[in-house]
């Protein structure tokens, strides 16, 4: 029963309740949506009223070497952070789903922490750890750090899938002569894969957007996208900055609805070609 | 396999966790740990510090007002932000839940949307609301409400503003998720016993909710007082918060051991109030809102 379908007072709860919805929805979108919008304003100003249609801040975007510099660099980060932190989570997952050892509880509020402790604190702590060791700050230790900032997450949702996944399908496996790595890789892992999929867009996404621990962490010289725009916006605000957060918005929303989508179309057709299975 | 293992070894697990134990130990904990050593070094100059044991750096955070002064607003700031969450947030939670609308899913998507948009160009975006050539101040100054812009930018309002779009989703998902395991038919039970909807709310719904709502309070209130792009943006220089005196002290003044010092401040008043959360509600409920 829901509020709607009761008396008058609820009934007017229920809309208020509608009405601050909208309201949270628009607020979400607003600024968003200004930004695109404000990107094809032909003004030499980034902001309001729009003086007409016009794609030059693009055109001009395109030809911002250090832009797409830093488009790349950051890129290249997020790939490997997907990959790396996928395949590391996937099978920390399992470890902590199927097995039973000491200092697991630990552990699995270790890896969680990463994501609770502020990037600040996370920053200024690994800086001050090469610091300490007298190393130079690489693209390596950026990739690490942004693995260390997507794995809770991965970890978080295969975990969930896994607790779904009965064991007795690994087991009937390995009883039938299977190796413990096939087993793995012929029944466990395509059981996983819309949590491995969603999993490896969200460390990409975290990656490809993380901006304070990178200040701290990049090389000298190098710029990923976050802290380009940065200090982009130190200097002003231009209209260019508008089209290039166009431009992101359309990468970091559309890869994971394209994937989103063909995740579900693979689904479907595989559904298609199988006998109903029980649902567990 | 390994001959003589059983077939959940605890030595396998160890294996298998191995790579993460390494990245946790090696980026988190020890960093953490040597962090805790740095705030006892001396600071020399600029860059440059001896690892001649002091209580200087100590000293000077608790005898300094200015550094109070940063840490009582960055609470402020972070518990007005939650609070505000809060109570925002739970509307579209309960209406998500509770709504007869065939494409339910359509509005969690749209949660979830901005968590792939950059976080950077979310927070800048507000400049053109704000801003003096953004929406609402071209509209009123249209509509001759207004003849100067008004100062909205670069203020705490603007600060908070960003952090509440920012972390209304997650509230928002943390809440939902708290009255999805609720059973819906205790509501019914309580209304055919003559409870109003009001009560029924009041008196079921509410109380069995409250576990998402103090995980969403928490969440939102250690990502606000840790945030750091958000007041470097939106905010002007008396707006900055904890996050940028500790940017600042590192990157500007090259202070590290004061910038050490300065984070484990950061890091120990956080983790008492999560403590203090767990102690009472138990780590399942994060864990839950974080996407488990």
């Amino acid at each position: 029963m829901t509020a709607r379908s009761g008396d008058k007072e609820g009934r007017w709860a229920w809309r208020m309740t509608g009405f601050i919805t909208v309201c949270v929805y628009v607020f979400m979108f607003a600024p968003i949506i200004a930004t695109v919008i404000l990107s094809f304003n032909s003004s030499m100003f980034g902001g309001f009223p729009m003086t007409g249609f016009s794609l030059q801040w693009y055109v001009k975007l395109m030809g911002n070497e250090q832009v797409l510099a830093a488009f790349r660099t950051s890129l290249w980060i997020a790939l490997v952070t997907a990959v790396v932190t996928t395949a590391v989570g996937v099978v920390t997952a399992f470890a902590l789903v199927r097995f039973e050892f000491r200092g697991k509880q630990m552990l699995s509020t270790l890896v969680i922490l990463p994501a609770l402790v502020p990037e600040t604190i996370l920053g200024v702590g690994l800086l001050v750890l090469i610091k300490a060791v007298d190393q130079p700050r690489t693209l390596l230790i950026l990739v690490l750090g942004h693995i260390l900032l997507a794995v809770p997450y991965v970890v978080l949702i295969v975990q969930a899938r896994m607790v779904g996944v009965r064991r007795v399908y690994e087991e009937a496996a390995l009883s039938l002569g299977a190796s413990r790595f096939s087993s793995f890789r012929e029944i466990t892992l395509p059981l996983l894969i819309p949590a491995v999929i969603a999993g490896a867009l969200l460390a990409f996404t975290i990656s490809f957007d993380n901006t304070s621990a990178s200040l701290f962490w990049r090389p000298a010289g190098v710029e990923t996208m976050p802290t380009q725009i940065l200090s982009m916006l130190k200097i002003s605000i231009s209209p260019e900055i508008n089209a290039l957060g166009t431009v992101m918005i359309l990468v970091t929303v559309g890869i994971p609805l394209v994937g989103g989508i063909i995740l579900q179309s693979l689904t479907r057709l595989r559904r298609r070609g199988e006998p109903k299975e029980e649902t567990q | 396999m390994t001959k003589g293992w059983t077939l959940y070894d605890p030595r396998l697990a160890w294996m298998l966790v191995a790579p993460v134990l390494l990245l946790l130990i090696f980026f988190l904990v020890l960093p953490i740990a040597v962090m805790m050593v740095y705030t006892f070094f001396t600071f020399v100059t600029a860059g440059v510090e001896q690892a001649t044991l002091t209580l200087a750096n100590w000293h000077e955070f608790f005898t300094d007002s200015y550094y109070h002064g940063f840490l009582l607003k960055t609470l402020r700031v972070g518990a007005m932000t939650a609070l505000i969450c809060g109570v925002l947030g739970y509307f579209p939670a309960y209406f998500i839940w509770a709504t007869t609308f065939k494409h339910k899913w359509l509005l969690l998507l749209l949660l979830i949307v901005p968590f792939w948009i950059s976080f950077t160009i979310r927070t800048f975006s507000w400049i053109n609301i704000l801003g003096e050539q953004g929406v609402i101040n071209v509209a009123l100054l249209k509509l001759g409400l207004i003849h100067e812009p008004l100062p909205m930018l670069y203020t705490e309002g603007a600060v908070i503003l960003g952090l509440l779009h920012f972390l209304l989703p997650y509230m928002i998902l943390n809440v939902y998720v708290s009255l999805e395991s609720i059973d819906r038919t205790l509501i019914s039970a309580a209304r055919s016993m003559g409870c109003t909807s009001a009560q029924a709310f009041r008196e079921v719904t509410l109380p069995l909710s409250l576990p998402g709502l103090a995980a969403g309070l928490l969440l939102c209130f250690v990502l606000a007082a840790g945030s750091y792009v958000t007041p470097l943006l939106l905010g002007s220089g008396r707006d900055a918060l904890f996050g940028n005196l500790i940017y600042d002290t590192i990157m500007g003044e090259l202070n590290w051991p004061m910038g050490a010092t300065l984070s484990i401040v950061l890091f120990v008043v956080l983790g008492f109030f999560a403590a203090v959360y767990t102690r009472y509600m138990g780590m399942s409920q994060i864990v839950k809102g974080l996407g488990g």
